[in-house]
Formats: structure tokens, sequence, C-alpha cells
């Protein structure tokens, strides 16, 4: 759970804070304020979001997924894929392996990887955290283009692998 | 009182919705909730630095640096700095918004929030090695170079489609 990166993360934080600590105190606590309060700002959002996920995955678990993705070829394969894509979030621990036992149950490189694109770029679930900084156009517009764009990525993956 | 009530109302519904469904389908329930707890554990884990790193940079990073940097006049450097940043992050895409919004904040300009948020979520170097180990090499680096075209052009046609308002609608939301 605690990656390498993470880690890393935190020795910069902490670094960080104690040299911003030793310049100036009264400064220290006001970021350390500001890192508070922008954190209650967003956690109604990200709570939501942490039960939806939790109640998605239960009913959408890894299996039940792959074996959707896994049987559809073609056109029709990947545009599900596409979408099982852009609602869930899945921590890419768990995204990867998935897309890896994907190609290993039969889906092809298209479904896999425009799958594995619509995870990463496309947030249905996570639109209100989105909402809230950039506005409904702008997210809207974001998460539209991004899903078109991943199945660009798909099909220019599936000419260069093979 | 009322008013947390009101912020935390969603999630309130949700909660109960969850506990419903651990009455009725006690194996959905149960199960969505161990994965809740996993995923409330693994954001407890990523989000303290990256909020403490979002306070500290509010505190001590000048507007004029920051205009500098990744500005209307940052260039290049701004989009490539952009890039970096949100390459080197560790944590779920949420999380990258409200950084995305001290970055606003602080003077960059909104293409340049966009790379940053188009590389978190896809070209992150975590993640990155992850992919090459669970997908292959070539899987990963492709992906990668492709992408980054992708980012540029989706962070370029979304500024595009914006007008000056809700352009400034956006810079405002995020001075507030």
């Amino acid at each position: 759970m605690f990656s390498i990166f993470t880690i890393i993360l935190y020795i910069l934080a902490v670094g960080l804070l104690i040299f911003s600590f030793l310049k100036d105190r009264k400064k220290t606590k006001m970021a350390l304020k500001k890192a508070w309060k922008a954190f209650e700002n967003i956690l109604p959002q990200f709570l939501s979001i942490l039960i939806i996920i939790g109640i998605m995955l239960a009913v959408l678990s890894p299996e039940i997924i792959s074996k959707i993705i896994g049987q559809q070829s073609g056109w029709i394969g990947m545009v599900i894929a596409s979408i099982i894509g852009s609602i869930t979030l899945i921590p890419g621990f768990v995204a990867f392996p998935l897309a890896s036992a994907l190609l290993k149950s039969g889906a092809g490189i298209l479904q896999t990887a425009v799958f594995v694109s619509t995870l990463m770029m496309v947030g249905i679930v996570t639109m209100p955290v989105e909402i809230k900084y950039f506005g409904k156009k702008a997210t809207i517009l974001r998460n539209t283009l991004a899903f078109i764009f991943s199945f660009v990525i798909a099909i220019v993956m599936g000419v260069v692998i093979k | 009182m009322k008013k947390l009530i009101k912020r935390y109302k969603f999630f309130i519904v949700l909660a109960v919705i969850n506990s419903a469904l651990v009455i009725i389908y006690p194996t959905i329930g149960q199960k969505s909730l161990n994965i809740t707890w996993r995923n409330t554990l693994e954001m407890l884990s990523v989000l303290p630095p990256i909020f403490i790193l979002l306070g500290l940079l509010d505190v001590w990073v000048q507007r004029e640096t920051m205009i500098k940097l990744m500005g209307e006049k940052s260039g290049f450097v701004g989009v490539l700095l952009a890039f970096f940043l949100g390459s080197a992050a560790a944590g779920p895409l949420y999380a990258a918004f409200p950084v995305a919004g001290i970055l606003l904040k602080k003077g960059s300009t909104f293409f340049n929030v966009l790379i940053f948020i188009g590389a978190w979520s896809t070209t992150k170097i975590p993640m990155l090695l992850f992919e090459a180990s669970s997908m292959g090499w070539v899987f990963m680096i492709s992906r990668f170079i492709i992408d980054i075209p992708v980012i540029v052009l989706i962070a370029y046609i979304t500024e595009k489609f914006l007008n000056e308002k809700e352009k400034q609608y956006i810079y405002d939301n995020a001075v507030e």
C-alpha cells in the first residue's frame, strides 16, 4: 500500500514542513491550516466517491468486468470496455492486473487499451469534485474529449503493438 | 450544524444506501463496505503529504513566481513544468483537483492546469512502473508516447471551447 513514491512524497512533505517551520513558524501554521481547510472543503465529495466506488466494485467485480469485456470483441467490445472504464474508478494496482487478465482471457489490445485509457482519463464518478474546481462546462468538455481520445489512443496502440 | 448536514447530505444518503445493501444483499453490502474501507485507508495514506505540500505552496510560493513559472507568458517551460508536476504525483485523480485549484489561484493558466491534470491521470511515474510490470514495457511505452500529444490536444481543445467569461469564472472560483 505504501509505495516507494508515497514514501518519497512523505519525506518531501515532512522535510519541507520542518524547513518551513525553522524559517517562519507563523507561516507554517498558516500552511497547515490551509492544508486542512482545502482537505475539509472537499471531504464530503471524497467520502461520497469512496462509497460509490465501493458499491460499484462490489457489483461490478474484476471477475465480472473481465467476463463482460473478455468475451466481447470488435467495436461492441470497445464500446462496452470504454463505458465500464469511464464509470468505474479503480486504483492502478487493481486496474493493471485486471487489464492484463483481460488480455489473457481473450480480450484484444483495442478493448484493453480503451479500457485502461478511459479508466484513467474519464471520471464520471469524480465529476462532482472536478465541477467544484473547473465548473460544469470545462468538466464535461474534458471528460468527453478524454473519452473520444481514448479510442484514438487504443486504435494507434492496436497498430503499433501488432 | 445545519450547514454541516447540508454539505454532507449526499454522503449521508449514500451511507444509508450502503447500510440498506448490507441488510438486503449482505454479500454485496459487506463486500462494498470492505472495498470502501480499503480505499479509505489508501486515500488517507496518500492525501496528507499532498495536502501539506499544497498548503506550503499556498503560503510560500508567491503569485508572481507562479505566474512566471506557469502563467500566461511561461510558454513551453510552463507546459513542461505542468507535465512533470502531474507525472511526479502519487494518488488518485480526484486528489489532483484541489492541487489544480491552488495552481489556478496562484496564477497558472487553465491550459497548464489541464496539462497537469492530463499528466496526473495518465503518465504518473509510479503508475507507469506498475503498468510496465503487469502489461509489459511495449504496452506501457507505446501508451506513454501516444498519451503525450493527446494530453496537449485535450487541454488545447478544452481551453479553446471556453470563452473568456467561463475562464474568468474558473479563475475567480479558485481564488475564493
